[in-house]
């Protein structure tokens, strides 16, 4: 990459360059918005090394391995990924590091890609770390150097909370001139009090991380990125990240207490700060973390009875809570059909969830594109809780229902989510002689969050060519009875496959193979189009939800041919040949 | 040159989040503050997309508030319908003359809704349509239909034509620059 002094960086992009300039010598994640271009942007400097762990407990693991050698390291997840990664998180606090360790976790404030929106801010009390809450790409860059800075002068792993919009807003960045040298020398020096968590050097080391925090505390009350910025008295607010942002747009003139170390709290600056204005808010998305933490110091505070817990803040809503009035709405345009997103036209995906809606099965799902067959017309996903979880779920949800014949239940999950955390679930099947049914939708890709490898694509983030798992064998080795592996664009052999295994006494596991369209993009096929004279208008083929698939005003199907890439799902559906190659 | 909020809306695949990154580098290069802000992941599957783009002396929130932004750049006609509130009263509404079908629509369980054109210009007077697609395909290229807008925008915004055209030209792969450019001045207009 081309190194000038400023750029226009997203957040994430700016925390890889942060990354770099700072000294970070090796980087581990696994892919999760908003968090993935992390550590995408990281692999594409030589001198760090990047890898796709296959979950987000591995990459914190390799992370913490590395700093124990003395050189400085990030891992970087999603919110739900620390929920993976907490075992190690919890107990890395204890140990704490040699060379650096920063934790990035991106929060998804208003859900725009994921299951929940959890405050990770809770994380940081709980494992007893310090946080950094950077507001904008600029301090996305500075904060990751203070934080390896703080991570290595304290011992401590630090937490490093972003959000959607600071991930994903673009804004100038002034560089630094260049990578820093980072002083420590590798290597790695035995020391089993602090490195061994047996029970009794735990001991100690809970002593020393309560005595950790007290020394940060104090750290709080100083550093310059917990700044008071003085105007106006009559206004003062709390506030931290992206929601500062909103705030100082509403509120220009305001008293402000910008917080970017957000644990532990500057409890004196914080008392000053309410001492020096007539009214104090806090503006800050989803839980009351802060505004809990300020009342508890007896401080009274305007927080949650003016600013929603549910959803991402938005300059509207910071103002409307500030001024305790609602803008007037001018007449907003209605009936306006919403655009939801939908598998792609020629999906692979398509036709398996097609097939399993004909068979009327159960269908414990997962987290990936395949997660939008929720949706009408295919409506066949029954439950997504977190990665990995189809197949425990199903394997109980079976255990429940016993022999009942009503019980078809599947459990389905991509490729990437199956090595995230199908693996072990996926023994438990075969250990506790389940006769559940796994469908692992291989599509070659993690195709959601754009493409990425992973152990089974033959290739590493930073390009390098590699083993490719082999999950028929890995079937095979946990002791699954049936292993098969099938065509999803071919639909009577999908059919027939998870028909005989469903409802067969014994566990499975098929395997529905398909290369993910977009990643063949050149190769497009000819389109296909409906013929009106064979047409009657049964609809069958609208069943499988393909966007390129609509309806005429004469009810007969009709194919759009520029976003229709040739696949022969529906022409298989048809059961008049109606549906032909565009000549 | 005053601050701009410019709200770009369309359907993933139609070149936004680019033509917003133009956006950004004219400005920066003007030697203005600039944010910008959207959403990538499951929002992106054939979804609305939508791009915040701010500049100023300074600019704080990356997001433009409702009812603010200056310039509405609707890549599609029902897009443009659906964000419309961002704008405000007498901002610029820039529309291309485009439909793309959402899925609740092909499935027959709502309708796409009629004279999109007529509704848009009752609200805000100051609403151009652009032959996006056409003018696209005439430059060569039906996926230019981002530059023929960037072009479009252009001359709402008091920056030399050059700068527009270096930004494209820094920003685009170079088998694609000439006609990308090509797309921006059909959209500029002579």
């Amino acid at each position: 990459m081309k190194s000038t002094t400023t750029k226009l960086l997203s957040g994430n992009e700016a925390i890889a360059w942060g990354a770099h300039d700072y000294g970070v010598k090796v980087a581990a994640a696994y892919p999760g918005t908003p968090s993935t271009e992390i550590l995408e942007n990281i692999a594409r400097f030589d001198d760090v090394y990047a890898e796709w762990a296959p979950n987000e407990k591995v990459a914190l693991e390799v992370a913490i391995g590395a700093c124990l050698g003395g050189v400085r390291t990030l891992a970087s997840m999603k919110h739900v990924g620390l929920n993976v990664a907490a075992d190690p998180f919890f107990t890395a606090s204890y140990i704490g590091v040699n060379g650096g360790l920063v934790i990035i976790s991106a929060d998804d404030p208003g859900m725009h890609s994921s299951q929940n929106e959890q405050d990770n801010r809770h994380y940081a009390l709980a494992a007893k770390v310090p946080m950094l809450e950077p507001g904008d790409s600029q301090e996305a860059y500075e904060f990751i150097g203070q934080a390896l800075e703080m991570s290595e002068q304290y011992d401590t792993p630090v937490l490093f909370r972003v959000t959607t919009r600071v991930s994903h807003s673009k804004g100038l960045v002034e560089r630094k001139a260049k990578r820093i040298k980072h002083l420590r020398e590798p290597g790695f020096v035995k020391n089993p009090p602090k490195y061994v968590m047996v029970p009794n050097f735990a001991r100690q080391r809970h002593e020393y991380v309560e005595q950790r925090m007290a020394r940060l505390h104090e750290l709080s009350e100083t550093t310059p990125i917990n700044r008071i910025e003085w105007g106006r008295r009559e206004v003062g607010i709390v506030t931290s990240g992206v929601a500062y942002q909103y705030a100082r747009d509403a509120r220009p003139r305001a008293s402000f207490l910008k917080l970017g170390l957000t644990h532990p709290l500057p409890e004196n600056l914080i008392q000053e700060f309410a001492e020096g204005v007539k009214k104090l808010f806090v503006v800050e998305e989803l839980d009351p973390y802060l505004e809990d933490q300020i009342k508890a110091l007896g401080i009274p505070v305007l927080g949650k009875e003016r600013f929603p817990i549910c959803g991402e803040l938005s300059p509207e809503i910071v103002k409307q809570g500030l001024s305790g009035k609602k803008r007037k709405k001018t007449d907003s345009p209605t009936n306006v059909p919403p655009r939801p997103p939908a598998l792609c036209p020629g999906c692979p995906h398509s036709a398996s969830f097609y097939t399993m809606k004909k068979l009327k099965l159960n269908v414990m799902g997962d987290i990936g594109c395949y997660t939008l067959s929720v949706a009408p017309p295919l409506e066949t996903m029954d439950s997504t809780l977190c990665m990995g979880a189809s197949i425990g779920m199903a394997h109980g949800l079976d255990k429940a229902l016993g022999e009942d014949p009503e019980s078809r239940s599947v459990a389905v999950l991509g490729d990437s989510t199956f090595l995230h955390s199908g693996i072990t679930s996926l023994m438990n099947i075969a250990y506790n002689r389940g006769n559940s049914t796994t469908v692992i939708l291989d599509n070659r890709t993690t195709a959601m969050t754009g493409f990425q490898e992973h152990a089974a694509t033959g290739r590493t983030l930073q390009g390098v060519e590699t083993p490719e798992v082999d999950f028929e064998a890995l079937g095979k080795a946990l002791g699954i009875d049936s292993v098969r592996t099938v065509d999803p664009y071919k639909l009577k052999d999908l059919e027939k496959a998870l028909k005989e295994e469903v409802e067969a006494p014994h566990s499975s596991l098929i395997i529905a193979r398909r290369d993910c369209l977009l990643l063949k993009r050149g190769e497009r096929k000819t389109p296909k189009t409906v013929d009106p004279e064979k047409c009657v208008g049964c609809n069958l083929c609208l069943l499988t939800g393909c966007p390129a698939l609509s309806q005429t005003s004469d009810g007969k199907a009709q194919i759009d041919s520029v976003i229709c890439n040739g696949c022969p799902i529906c022409e298989q559906i048809c059961k008049l040949d109606a549906i032909i190659d565009l000549s | 040159m005053k601050a701009q909020d410019i709200f770009l809306a369309g359907v993933g695949g139609q070149g936004i989040l680019l033509a917003g990154e133009i956006l950004c580098i004219v400005f920066m290069e003007a030697g203005l503050d600039v944010k910008k802000s959207e959403v990538h992941g499951m929002a992106q599957r054939g979804g609305s997309v939508t791009s915040h783009v701010r500049c100023g002396r300074k600019v704080f929130s990356p997001l433009i508030p409702e009812g603010q932004a200056d310039v509405l750049m609707g890549f599609e006609a029902l897009e443009a319908l659906r964000w419309v509130d961002f704008l405000k009263e007498d901002g610029v509404l820039l529309v291309n003359r485009q439909k793309i079908n959402p899925t609740t629509v092909t499935s027959g369980r709502m309708e796409y809704p009629s004279r999109i054109y007529d509704v848009l210009k009752k609200r805000h007077p100051k609403t151009r349509i652009v032959d996006g697609l056409k003018l696209a395909r005439k430059a060569g290229d039906a996926r230019t239909v981002n530059s023929v807008l960037v072009g479009a925008i252009s001359r709402e915004v008091n920056i030399p034509e050059e700068m527009w055209k270096r930004a494209i030209s820094k920003r685009i792969p170079e088998k694609f620059v000439d006609v990308n450019l090509h797309a921006f001045e059909l959209g500029r207009g002579r």
